[in-house]
């Protein structure tokens, strides 16, 4: 039942320019359109209609400050009215520079300092295997540089320690981190017990299938690489 | 009162809605709880900014967690975890902690939390219960529990001789007759408060829920002079005391425990009478307030 309607990109590009209206953005907006296109049209099983649902996955954005092209994305999928990405920041916006999940529908985490969405994450999922719902996911995207903060290597330990399946994490690696990871961002899930995927962040396929070609019986971390920026 | 909450706790797993979230301390007592409730007794071992996350998470989904340290690692160390993870996400949690201000004083200022409840006190809409006695302690986890929202339970080693329930609103303990000074007790320094203006005319009142404080009944009570005792960071109470009182003429005299790492071990018993906190000393503080200006010259 995953979705497979695509997001035209000509109306995504649109939908983040009327965002911009007429700003500067960095390059980590650019760079994670592509990830965001790739769950919200063939991986993730939620739509405006279930953002209530108990049984729908869960995308959690963690990396807030990448939050343009969420917020177009969105617009794009029918989650949020177009009209809202106007005046985006604005005093009577509902769209901040970092999301908040009370102000914006399928937002499922309010977010902006780093190194909260994969603790809220193992949380979701420990709750929703509790509950029996076993064939309910959960997705936190993360930045190479969000990694610094300690509080993800807390997650990622405890996370392969028990083998939460139902966990996938996304490291956009647009090679941001002061410092680096030498041998690689997924070595420090994969020595914690996770399987690991590392492509290219631009590629639908290859995203497509790093995102879903595991067995569901570990944690499973996605990392998308981008060096280009745009 | 840990012996009690893990009891309690365990019974209140029976509803397939909570969960108790763990960073190892207390980890053995609930092994029992964990054996019956798998998946519902979550320690993520030595981790307490993943263990406030992880509470967040589980009430994301519905699930009520009840999380549970040292008062220093639950709230000091994972400050921000509480104020993002459950307070900015808009859910709650139930937060559980054991050795308040200095009950292992043995440990050193790294075991010690004099401003927990002051550190709550900084995010909105929080339920702080300090129970004086471990007979206090399982109603006020249950209605926590059953609760929407989040609240702090600081549980100690120390504690009055007698439980008095339901003692959220103040509760007189002690009726001078009107007019006469009004000390509040906050807690487990009841005992020490009641021995400390036993030959004094003061009115005593008890809470042991100092958020949201009773004003109503503060001001029900309070005549010119108030008087504060917490077993925590004194003055934590001291501005919704004034708030309350705003419009009456009054003087307050807020005691607690100082802000000062003394760099001592001994007990907790030394720390409360270095900090004042002892029946003498109180009565010290207490009287120098009472007299009346300039006629201590």
């Amino acid at each position: 039942m995953t979705t497979t309607t695509a997001t035209d990109p000509a109306v995504l590009r649109a939908l983040l320019d009327r965002v911009r209206a007429g700003r500067e953005f960095g390059a980590n907006v650019y760079s994670t359109l592509d990830v965001l296109q790739v769950l919200y049209d063939r991986v993730l099983r939620i739509t405006p209609e279930t953002v209530d649902n108990p049984d729908r996955d869960r995308f959690l954005l963690s990396k807030g400050h990448a939050v343009a092209g969420y917020y177009a994305l969105l617009a794009a999928r029918g989650f949020i009215p177009v009209t809202w990405l106007d005046d985006q920041g604005g005093p009577e916006s509902r769209l901040g520079d970092h999301p908040d999940r009370l102000l914006v529908p399928g937002v499922e985490i309010g977010c902006g300092s780093l190194g909260h969405g994969l603790g809220l994450g193992v949380g979701t999922a420990l709750g929703l295997r509790a509950q029996g719902r076993t064939d309910t996911r959960v997705y936190v995207l993360l930045g190479d540089a969000e990694l610094d903060e300690g509080s993800n290597h807390e997650a990622i330990a405890y996370a392969g320690a028990t083998g939460l399946g139902n966990l996938t994490a996304i490291v956009l690696d647009n090679r941001s981190a002061s410092h680096g990871w030498p041998g690689g961002a997924a070595s420090r899930f994969t020595v914690n017990g996770w399987t690991a995927a590392t492509v290219d962040g631009r590629d639908h396929a290859a995203l497509h299938t790093a995102l879903t070609g595991h067995d569901h019986h570990r944690p499973h971390v996605v990392v998308a690489v981008v060096t280009d920026g745009e | 009162m840990r012996e009690t909450f893990v009891t309690t706790a365990a019974e209140v797993l029976a509803d397939p809605r909570t969960t108790i979230v763990l960073a190892d301390i207390s980890a053995a007592a609930f092994a029992p709880a964990a054996a019956r409730y798998p998946g519902r007794v979550v320690n993520v071992g030595i981790r307490e900014q993943l263990m406030v996350g992880v509470a967040g998470g589980l009430a994301l989904t519905g699930q009520r967690p009840i999380v549970h340290s040292y008062a220093p690692f639950l709230v000091e160390r994972a400050y921000e975890q509480i104020k993002l993870d459950l307070d900015h996400q808009g859910v709650g949690a139930v937060l559980v902690s054991v050795g308040a201000s200095h009950d292992r004083a043995a440990a050193g200022r790294t075991h010690l939390a004099p401003a927990d409840v002051a550190l709550i006190d900084t995010l909105n809409g929080w339920t702080v219960h300090v129970p004086g006695h471990p007979d206090e302690v399982p109603a006020l986890l249950r209605d926590a529990v059953c609760g929407q929202g989040s609240a702090y339970l600081r549980l100690s080693t120390q504690t009055n001789a007698r439980a008095y329930p339901e003692a959220g609103e103040l509760r007189v303990v002690r009726d001078a007759g009107p007019g006469t000074p009004l000390l509040v007790a906050v807690g487990p320094l009841l005992d020490a408060a009641l021995a400390a203006v036993a030959d004094r005319p003061v009115t005593v009142a008890y809470t042991h829920r100092p958020r949201p404080f009773d004003t109503a009944g503060l001001r029900a009570l309070a005549g010119t002079e108030v008087i504060l005792v917490e077993p925590y960071l004194a003055g934590t109470s001291a501005r919704v005391v004034g708030a309350a009182l705003a419009d009456k003429p009054h003087r307050l005299h807020a005691l607690g425990v100082g802000r000062s790492d003394l760099r001592r071990y001994g007990t907790s018993e030394d720390h409360d009478r270095w900090h004042g906190l002892d029946a003498a000393g109180l009565r010290r503080s207490v009287d120098a307030f009472l007299t009346p200006a300039g006629a201590a010259a």
